[in-house]
């Protein structure tokens, strides 16, 4: 049971067209049911990390194991990315729908849900995030923490069994922060957060890990 | 805050609560008859219909107003070149200028009929959020590419306008003043190459997120939408005004 959610090997990894690569020789485990902080000085990696988990950016060297399968084409992180939740740092980013619930339900429908379904799993996620009565919503016109629960419940809406957070307190007041630290303490299934914030991650992960070229170093 | 605003979308009007395909339906049609009109009696005809289209939304008229002065601004090009170049009996001669009867009574017509066009658009095209303008778009069987261009279009522009006004207010800090000179050019130059390496890098992190929550090219709706009683009255009574105009226009026509 043991097994480890995510486990990346020998990954060597560079942006195209730049000298130095992010990552050399690379290794890093998540073990199941754990939350874990990734630290580190800005362009250390932590983005890349995440990145290279849902196979937007493909390493050059290495293996990488999402949830015990191999990933290592387009297809298999199509797989990857119906059972693990990335959130991006900037929810502009990420809403792209024009009203909150088609946002929500744009996951599930893309999982073959049927309209009514979606919409089902749509409103009881905003729910358990504190978003009802904000389907109809518009969402330019929401306020910046309003963005980025409503991301969070987009990806929550796909039922992923491991959720990715990027530094998900940018911007946000104290008040979101502290629902963001509650829905997080009651979630039942792992996590990894990309943060610079310590109180936030005191309060939400296990672990801190240091991104380093080679490997996390757990602090 | 937005400059990007839609005025007159949010209402409960008549005109507000009709079916968005109807509206855009009828709107489209009386576009394309109008533009093909050739005689005063339908344009006339038209610009009334599109009035009490209007009158039916119950807009600002102040605002209406500012919209439609901007056409007209248009318009009077039209009025200082087209009478004078136009081929036709010579009416009036200002100094070595000639203007003819024909070319006055030629942008007369098209006066009317790009007045009437815009009435008719202003009452029922933007009576509705982009949006759900969008939504009917896709669900009148338009091509879906195009749709999501507009919906994505209108998404991304409230967010590139806030960039841009982001650019712009750390030019103010910086103590930057528009003036004619190279440094003014050089600068907006790169204010306009920031703006689109931003809209590159923003589209290349939206195209991310969609990948990450499952996207496989295709885009489902949510939405439906009801044709109702009050939908089938405007909808005859659309046809039964369209059948007019053509009427008015065919007569016109025999008689010109």
């Amino acid at each position: 049971m043991n097994e480890p959610l995510i486990d990346l090997k020998d990954i060597t990894f560079a942006y195209p067209g730049a000298g130095t690569p992010v990552f050399r020789d690379f290794n890093f485990q998540l073990l199941p049911g754990n939350h874990v902080g990734l630290i580190g000085p800005n362009g250390c990696g932590k983005t890349t990390l995440l990145h290279l988990i849902m196979g937007l950016v493909k390493p050059q060297k290495g293996r990488i194991e999402v949830l015990g399968q191999e990933a290592s084409i387009e297809k298999d992180f199509v797989a990857v990315r119906q059972q693990v939740g990335l959130v991006f740092q900037n929810p502009d980013d990420q809403l792209f729908c024009p009203t909150v619930l088609e946002d929500v339900a744009f996951g599930p429908l893309n999982q073959g849900k049927t309209p009514a379904e979606a919409m089902q799993i749509a409103r009881e996620t905003m729910e358990r995030l504190g978003l009802a009565g904000f389907e109809d919503r518009v969402t330019y016109k929401l306020s910046g923490g309003e963005k980025k629960l409503v991301s969070l419940a987009a990806v929550l809406a796909m039922q992923p069994r491991l959720l990715l957070l990027d530094e998900p307190t940018t911007g946000l007041d104290t008040e979101t922060k502290h629902r963001l630290v509650h829905f997080l303490q009651d979630l039942d299934i792992a996590y990894m957060i990309v943060s610079h914030e310590d109180a936030f991650l005191h309060h939400t992960v296990g672990e801190y890990y240091h991104v380093h070229e080679h490997c996390c170093q757990l602090v | 805050m937005s400059h990007l605003q839609e005025p007159f979308a949010d209402s409960a009007s008549w005109a507000h609560r009709l079916d968005p395909r109807g509206k855009v339906l009828a709107a489209g049609l009386f576009a394309v008859l109008m533009a093909a009109a050739r005689t005063y009696a339908a344009a006339l005809a038209g610009l009334a219909l599109a009035l009490i289209l209007l009158a039916l939304a119950r807009l600002p008229w102040k605002k209406v107003g500012a919209r439609l002065l901007v056409v007209n601004g248009f318009i009077i090009f039209l009025w200082l070149v087209l009478p004078l170049t136009y081929p036709g009996e010579t009416v009036w001669r200002p100094g070595p200028l000639a203007v003819s009867r024909e070319g006055l009574i030629y942008t007369g017509l098209i006066t009317l009929k790009s007045n009437a066009i815009m009435i008719a658009i202003i009452a029922l095209i933007a009576t509705q959020q982009v949006n759900t303008l969008g939504q009917a778009l896709q669900q009148l069987r338009l091509p879906s590419k195009l749709c999501h261009l507009l919906l994505f279009t209108y998404r991304y522009l409230h967010v590139f306008e806030l960039e841009f006004q982001r650019l712009v207010q750390a030019l103010k800090i910086r103590g930057f003043k528009a003036g004619t000179n190279l440094h003014t050019y050089r600068t907006y130059a790169n204010l306009a190459a920031m703006l689109l390496v931003h809209s590159f890098d923003r589209a290349d992190r939206v195209y991310r997120a969609m990948l990450c929550r499952g996207f496989k090219g295709k885009f489902y709706s949510l939405r439906t939408f009801s044709w109702q009683s009050r939908d089938l009255v405007f909808g005859l009574l659309s046809l039964l005004a369209l059948a007019g105009l053509l009427y008015l226009e065919w007569r016109g026509a025999g008689s010109l």
